[in-house]
């Protein structure tokens, strides 16, 4: 170890506290379930609060048996499609429930609407074809495609998450 | 490499020194994180913290307050003076007059307290010291009946009951036998009392105590009359199909009677905890105050069950003999939990708190808010949990029924009022009370009918079809008194053409026997 002992000094000091952010920061992955979100177990959706609602109805739901919250709401086309999805949630449901600066009621954004329609597709894809074969669904029926009435959930608006009252 | 000159060696330090200044930010801005989840976590896990102990005697609101603080800041809030287009009292301290915005009223109230003093509401939190000043109390004399609603009432009548000998102890729970014991037997002796004297017993509006269990905060009923009346609607066969715990009692044993405490859901509670209140019923002096509920909650079963209904003397009920015409009529209150019964929100489970105490969030926690206000106000939480559209589009949906609804009902205002008038020409021009009786039944029904919509606090919105239903059939009896009469009128001519006599005597009732019923007991007319 040769070095001015202004140099020592300091990367002495850089290694206490990069240390110390290793630690406070695993600490804080550990004490926020952080590596729960790589599952899909649907009662990690649950970790912070917002979503006890939707939890809960789902648990009421017809889907509930079939489907977890991750096979309607996350690409299942491949596994990068999927890990990028999640990314994206994770780091926008992150940002707003730490800054608690979201709009109420929560609403599904026009990109996972199309993910979660896909979804639907995927499975009844028996029932659908004929339905979409003219391209009449997936689409917002506000022109400026600023509300979330998309596709099959605009009318079979319980299935996922129970009925709304 | 101690040799090494100046410019290596300020590098190394450089580096090092900025990646120490950017670790601990790091390690600051994760210490936040750290803490900022911590307090969601915390929030999620204590929604309250006990720090007053509550019981049966817990009369006044403030002690919940302290263990139920986002409560009980709603709670506060109902003092706020708010208005939408056709509810509220609008900004100043003194209340707009309804008499004054539609003078059609006074004319149909005509000889009626609400003749004198019948203002706009305001919140909550003024629903006793309102009450209090109103002239219809300080004007016209009022039994303690009034203050059923209007005070938080739930310690008072066991109190008084407890004095008229009714079993147990205060501190026994409200919903068990002896509880119920003492506070219907409050309530009885409370409705022979004059105001004056019952509104001495209470010094609160409505408080925490009156829909909420002082140990589990569970909801509960606790109002006398609602708690008659459900049971006197559960035990009749009218289709209830919104209150499925009802539905389920009547395919039971019927041991005993049906009891919201017991039998009703969390959801139906939601709606029945304001139902104990914002409900038609009978307060006048001449019996106890009551739910009219026995054969329904539709606007003609409760009417069917009004004419059915004699009072201690014998006769037919009645809220007040209407001066102008002679007609005994009917005064509608504010039958909210009725209207709302038959709307499309009650068959879909949805319930009064949903739209007027949504819940809202606050950090991780969910509360129900108590600041209870017209929906109108609220459109993000109130509508738009279920309704996914904008809120200018939502606002417009319920402005567009109730501007509808108010047109409607000023026709069938005008209809009434056309028909008290003709009634009164005829009296004037000399058809006796007899004669007109059958006039005076459309009358009553025309009347209760528009009374019924207009008492009702939502301008048509609860039930906006069976509101347009309901005028429809109000301005079908003016139309049909006003035909009925117009037949008497012509039918006197025709029998009396002669010029009218300045006095004549009124027929003795054997003589009108024998002349003929119509020609005895019409008075000479004179056109």
């Amino acid at each position: 170890m040769i070095g001015s002992p202004l140099a020592r000094g300091l990367t002495l000091l850089a290694s206490v506290l990069v240390g110390a952010f290793v630690g406070t920061g695993g600490f804080t992955f550990a004490f926020a379930k952080g590596a729960s979100y790589l599952s899909d177990d649907p009662a990690v959706c649950v970790n912070c609060h917002i979503m006890r609602d939707h939890y809960d109805g789902w648990r009421q739901s017809s889907h509930h048996a079939q489907a977890t919250c991750n096979d309607c709401h996350l690409p299942q086309d491949n596994v990068l499609h999927k890990l990028y999805v999640k990314l994206d949630n994770g780091y926008r449901h992150s940002k707003a429930f730490t800054l608690q600066n979201f709009a109420e009621p929560i609403r599904i954004v026009p990109a996972n609407a199309r993910v979660l329609e896909n979804n639907c597709l995927r499975c009844h894809a028996d029932m659908t074809d004929a339905i979409t074969a003219h391209g009449t669904l997936g689409v917002s029926t506000i022109p400026r495609g600023t509300v979330d009435l998309h596709g099959c959930v605009r009318c079979h608006v319980d299935v996922g998450h129970g009925p709304r009252r | 490499m101690s040799e090494k000159t100046g410019p290596g060696k300020s590098r190394a330090a450089l580096w090092a020194g900025l990646i120490a200044v950017g670790a601990a930010i790091a390690t600051a801005l994760v210490m936040g994180l750290f803490q900022n989840i911590s307090t969601r976590k915390a929030e999620a896990r204590e929604t309250s913290f006990k720090v007053v102990d509550l019981d049966e005697r817990s009369l006044d609101p403030a002690p919940w307050g302290k263990n139920f603080p986002r409560q009980f800041d709603g709670f506060l809030r109902t003092a706020e003076l708010t208005s939408t287009r056709f509810g509220g009292a609008g900004p100043n301290p003194k209340p707009i007059s309804r008499l004054a915005e539609d003078p059609r009223l006074v004319t149909f109230f005509s000889g009626y307290a609400f003749a004198i003093d019948f203002n706009r509401r305001r919140g909550h939190a003024y629903m006793l010291s309102d009450q209090r000043v109103t002239g219809r109390v300080t004007k016209a004399k009022q039994t303690g009946n009034c203050l059923h609603c209007h005070a938080s009432n739930a310690v008072a009548y066991r109190e008084l009951g407890l004095k008229k000998g009714a079993p147990g102890t205060l501190d026994e729970p409200l919903t068990g036998a002896h509880g119920q014991a003492q506070l219907m037997a409050g309530f009885d002796a409370a409705a022979k009392m004059p105001y004056e004297e019952v509104t001495k017993l209470v010094e609160h509006p409505v408080g925490c105590i009156d829909c909420h269990e002082p140990k589990t905060q569970a909801l509960r009923v606790t109002k006398p009359a609602f708690i008659r009346a459900i049971a006197a609607l559960a035990s009749g066969d009218a289709a209830v199909p919104h209150l499925p715990s009802i539905e389920k009692w009547r395919k039971g044993d019927r041991a005993r009677p049906y009891d919201p405490n017991q039998d009703a859901s969390r959801q139906e509670m939601r709606s029945m905890a304001c139902g104990q209140c914002h409900v038609e019923y009978y307060c006048g002096p001449k019996t106890t105050l009551f739910y009219p509920w026995n054969k329904g909650l539709k606007v003609e079963q409760i009417e069917a069950y009004y004419d059915e209904f004699k009072f201690p003397d014998g006769h037919r009920f009645f809220d007040w003999k209407h001066p102008k015409t002679g007609a005994e009529v009917l005064k509608a209150q504010h039958p909210e939990f009725e209207t709302w019964s038959q709307s499309l929100h009650a068959r879909s489970g949805v319930s009064c708190a949903d739209c007027h105490m949504p819940y809202v969030r606050e950090g991780a926690i969910k509360v129900s808010d108590h600041h209870v206000r017209s929906p109108l106000l609220n459109i993000s939480r109130s509508c738009q949990t279920c309704h996914r559209f904008p809120e200018e589009q939502l606002r417009a949906t319920v402005d567009g029924i109730q501007q509808r609804h108010r047109a409607l009902m000023d026709r069938a205002e005008d209809a009434l009022i056309q028909l008290i008038e003709s009634i009164e020409t005829a009296r004037k021009a000399g058809l006796s009370e007899a004669a007109l009786s059958p006039v005076f039944e459309f009358q009553r029904k025309a009347q209760w009918r528009v009374d019924f919509i207009n008492a009702e606090n939502s301008m048509g919105f609860h039930a906006p079809h069976e509101a347009a239903r309901v005028l429809g059939e109000s301005i079908d009896y003016s139309l049909q008194g006003y035909v009925a009469l117009s037949k008497l009128r012509e039918s006197a001519n025709r029998l009396n053409p002669a010029p009218a006599q300045p006095n004549p005597a009124p027929p003795s009732p054997a003589k009108a026997a024998a002349v003929g019923k119509t020609a005895a007991l019409l008075r000479p007319l004179s056109r």
